[in-house]
């Protein structure tokens, strides 16, 4: 095992080579970063301002730039974790089918007879007709309204599933598009959350989908979980409805298929508005912060093409008719229809300043998130106690790496040399996986390379009290360094494999700081096998090829 | 000579078995101990684990936790423990505290309105207070996260006494196992003991003594089974003795060299993750004597099988990481 050939020898070391060198940019971490920003910055804005250029140049652009990112325990933000209510969208899909089926059934009404909207379930639409005996035909015009649910497993299936009792027909969506339905809207759930962060710009917010209905946010430099909640846990859902009547009782009974609302500026007044929306946000494409003719703070809206169209069609039918413009479940303004707004674009005023019109266009354009959001986890760490938790967390490395190579001195002599060269180069190893892999170091990840540091010897420590009991037997000292070596891997093998099987455990079962625990002490196992076994060993062979050492005290 | 600092001295020959008797009644006491400490006195769970919201304030002028409390008493939080920190570092300029209030409803947070209530509250006793970290879980997550954790600690359980089985004979994988669970349950113990918080990172502490553990007691088995095979015939427990007594300093070293990272850890790496540290480094303790003492007793009692000479089909031919000059010594 001491014959190590050239290419080897030169791979051990480019190999090292390559770990210092994607390991340095941490050493200058806050001018790699505003490089790194500076870059991302030119490529957002297509140009480069001439602050980003400067701080582009503060690292050179052929160097790796790489960074370990810092949990959000050690850079100070905001965590939270936000259950997306699934079912939400169910009702609404409901809500939007009614003037569809009613105006399908309408179309058949000779055969039919007459068709009303009843109560049912949430999820669930419920008429009832005129003519119970002609119910085959109600059901086959409602499926006709169906179509295949568009998702690798419920291929082929439809999306409604369709019952029928007496005079009462049912529609609900079918399991496959209820479970297609909820991938789609957690993943656009996901998409808005991203879009509304970006619009902030922060660096390196972690957005991600956990599970079935969870979605995960964590956002560096922010400055509390509750910014962080007002910026993506307002739904801002924005609907124009057709308005039924006006009241002063905050408990008028709507009737089916219209709700009571309250007003967002007059307090003690409330509308009753039909459910289902003429138009909704999702029909926007732009929406921007203006002043209404008074000079008060407004919003500018358009409509895409096929939201102009249907509301020019409702706005043109019900002239002299007050509609409700409905954000977030609260009516904004109900004003009466004086004449056909056919150009797709409009504006919403109300009682609101400059800073609450500004965030209601992001909103707006951004979209609505299509279900509303629970929090479920909610963390905030201030940037002090995170810097605290690095400073510490430096600190203790040095230390204990500087007793653990003090105590692999003493103990070994000029073989703890080597072993601590090795334990050094596997801490540098370790940051520059990192680095290159873009994982996060969190306050448990900095134990982990601690502990790593203790460890790491483990390896050099079989294999030298090994090359002990060889030397203690009377072997040569090649023969001993060499037999120790291969006698000393099996047990070395095993005793990694068992500690990583606890590290791959904890790295799918853990979340946030434990999951950057065992990152970092993953890649500390295996970083810390290759410094043990082929860097130690060069070292050796180098040492007894360069002195042909004829006595070894170890 | 050079000078070596050695801990352990060469070819000693400990009689490892001769207290056998007491030291499987300290650990089995030790367990039960545990067990009943767990039933006793509970863990203090963290929020992770039992919902609720904590408040780490930080503040350059001295407080007593009295004052805080007082100050909160009229906030209606319900269920509110404070408790002071103490570090090193922090010197006479920075004063910590915890505040922990317990879950309200579903969320598990308290209201943002309540928090500003809160500081409002602790300004008047202590004007240049500042919250550092605020934390909720909800009861829903925490209950989730309890089960994850379960499963973590029997996945890992079960995936390293499956690789030992793979490796070694049955009679290892489960000498190992006990070896384990005794750990786990005496670091469950210390935390009950001394009311240590339990949380998800104490999880992390306790799988990463497993592994550790682990690791010792593989590197024992590891040179039993070669000694096994270069003495066919010498009884079980004088072979046992042998191979500890041939391992004994390098896992001396090993646990030397560890500890010492992690007691570096423990005293300048900051309040946050000193439990965490407290966990790992007992862990290491326990680790190292339940391989010394706990893991390879069971083997003994459970017996093995002495002749290694045939590969058996079922496992790895043990021979073939044993270099051939020992394959057929006597």
């Amino acid at each position: 095992m001491l014959d190590i050939p050239f290419w080897k020898r030169l791979l051990i070391l480019g190999l090292v080579a390559l770990g210092l060198l994607y390991a340095m940019p941490n050493l200058f971490y806050s001018r790699v970063e505003q490089h790194n920003d500076a870059v991302t910055a030119a490529e957002r804005n297509g140009f480069e301002s001439q602050e980003d250029a400067a701080a582009r140049a503060g690292w050179p652009d052929w160097l790796p730039s790489g960074l370990v990112n810092l949990g959000l325990d050690l850079r100070g933000g905001a965590h939270l974790l936000g259950e997306v209510h699934v079912r939400d969208v169910y009702k609404a899909r409901m809500d939007a089918l009614w003037p569809e089926l009613r105006d399908a059934l309408a179309a058949q009404r000779d055969v039919v007879g007459a068709v009303r909207r009843v109560q049912a379930p949430e999820g669930q639409l419920a008429v009832e007709i005129g003519n119970p005996d002609q119910m085959a035909k109600a059901v086959e015009i409602a499926r006709g309204l169906a179509v295949p649910v568009t998702s690798l497993t419920g291929a082929g299936q439809s999306d409604l599933a369709i019952s029928a009792s007496g005079n009462r027909l049912t529609v609900q969506l079918s399991d496959a598009e209820k479970a297609a339905t909820d991938d789609r809207t957690v993943q656009q759930s996901l998409e808005i959350i991203r879009r509304r962060i970006d619009e902030v710009g922060t660096r390196e917010p972690t957005i991600m989908r956990q599970g079935k209905d969870r979605i995960l946010i964590q956002v560096p430099g922010i400055g509390s979980a509750e910014e962080l909640k007002q910026l993506i846990g307002t739904t801002a859902k924005l609907t124009f409805n057709p308005v039924v009547s006006r009241t002063a009782d905050a408990n008028a009974r709507p009737g089916t298929g219209n709700v009571l609302l309250p007003s967002m500026d007059e307090p003690g007044v409330y509308y009753v508005i039909e459910e289902s929306p003429v138009v909704t946000g999702e029909d926007l494409t732009d929406a921007r912060p203006s002043f209404d003719q008074n000079g008060a703070p407004a919003v500018d809206f358009r409509f895409g093409p096929s939201g102009a169209k249907r509301f020019g069609a409702y706005t043109s039918a019900n002239i002299g008719q007050p509609f409700a413009i409905v954000l977030d479940n609260q009516v904004i303004s109900a004003p009466v229809i004086r004449q056909a707004i056919t150009t797709g674009s409009g504006q919403i005023s109300g009682a609101m300043n400059v800073d609450e019109s500004t965030r209601l266009a992001v909103l707006l354009r951004a979209g609505a998130l299509p279900a509303e959001m629970t929090f479920l986890e909610e963390r905030t760490i201030g940037p002090e106690l995170g810097q605290d938790s690095i400073d510490a967390g430096r600190l203790s490395s040095i230390i204990a790496t500087v007793a653990v190579v003090a105590y692999m001195v003493a103990s070994y002599g000029l073989f703890g040399v080597f072993a601590s060269i090795a334990v050094i180069v596997n801490v540098i190893l370790i940051l520059s996986v990192m680095s290159m892999m873009g994982a996060t170091l969190t306050l448990p990840g900095i134990a982990g390379i601690v502990l790593t540091v203790g460890t790491a010897v483990d390896a050099n420590v079989i294999i030298y009290e090994r090359i002990r009991e060889e030397l203690r037997a009377g072997k040569r000292i090649v023969k001993a360094i060499d037999d120790g070596f291969s006698e000393a891997m099996s047990a070395i093998i095993d005793a990694n494999v068992t500690s990583f099987i606890a590290a791959a455990v904890m790295f799918f079962l853990g979340s946030g700081p434990v999951k950057g625990f065992a990152v970092t002490l993953t890649i500390g196992l295996v970083t810390s096998v290759f410094t043990a076994i082929y860097l130690t060993r060069l070292m050796i062979v180098f040492w007894l090829e360069w002195r042909k050492p004829k006595e070894l005290i170890l | 000579m050079a000078f070596r600092l050695k801990l352990v001295p060469d070819n000693t020959a400990f009689n490892f078995f001769r207290w056998q008797w007491l030291s499987f009644g300290v650990s089995a006491a030790a367990m039960v101990g545990s067990v009943l400490l767990l039933l006793v006195m509970g863990l203090n769970f963290g929020i992770d684990f039992k919902g609720g919201t904590t408040i780490r304030t930080e503040s350059p002028t001295a407080f007593e936790v009295g004052d805080y409390r007082q100050a909160m008493s009229d906030l209606d939080l319900g269920d509110v423990s404070i408790t002071e920190v103490f570090d090193p570092a922090f010197g006479t300029t920075k004063h910590v505290a915890m505040i922990r209030i317990g879950t309200t409803d579903e969320t598990g947070s308290v209201t943002p309105e309540q928090l500003n209530e809160i500081e409002a509250a602790l300004k008047t006793v202590d004007p240049q207070v500042v919250f550092a970290a605020v934390e909720s879980v909800g009861p829903k997550v925490s209950g989730e996260l309890i089960k994850t954790a379960l499963y973590a600690v029997g996945a890992a359980t079960i995936g390293i006494m499956f690789y030992i089985w793979l490796r070694f004979e049955w009679q290892f994988a489960l000498g190992a196992v006990i070896s384990l669970i005794h750990d786990v349950l005496l670091t469950v113990g210390l935390f009950s003991l001394f009311q240590l918080r339990f949380d998800l990172t104490t999880i992390a502490a306790l799988l990463t003594t497993l592994g550790f553990s682990c690791n010792d007691t593989v590197v024992v088995f590891d040179r039993l089974r070669e000694n096994l095979i270069k003495y066919k015939t010498r009884p079980l427990l004088d072979l046992m003795n042998l191979t500890c007594n041939e391992t004994l300093s390098r896992t001396i070293m090993t646990a030397v060299t560890t500890a010492i990272a992690l007691t570096a850890m423990l005293i300048f790496g900051g309040d946050v993750i000193r439990d965490f540290v407290i966990a790992m480094l007992w862990g290491v303790i326990v680790g190292c004597y339940s391989t010394i003492y706990v893991a390879k007793n069971i083997v003994l009692w459970l017996g093995v099988k002495r002749d290694w000479s045939k590969p058996d089909p079922k496992e790895k031919a043990p021979g073939e990481d044993i270099p051939a000059a020992f394959r057929d010594a006597p």
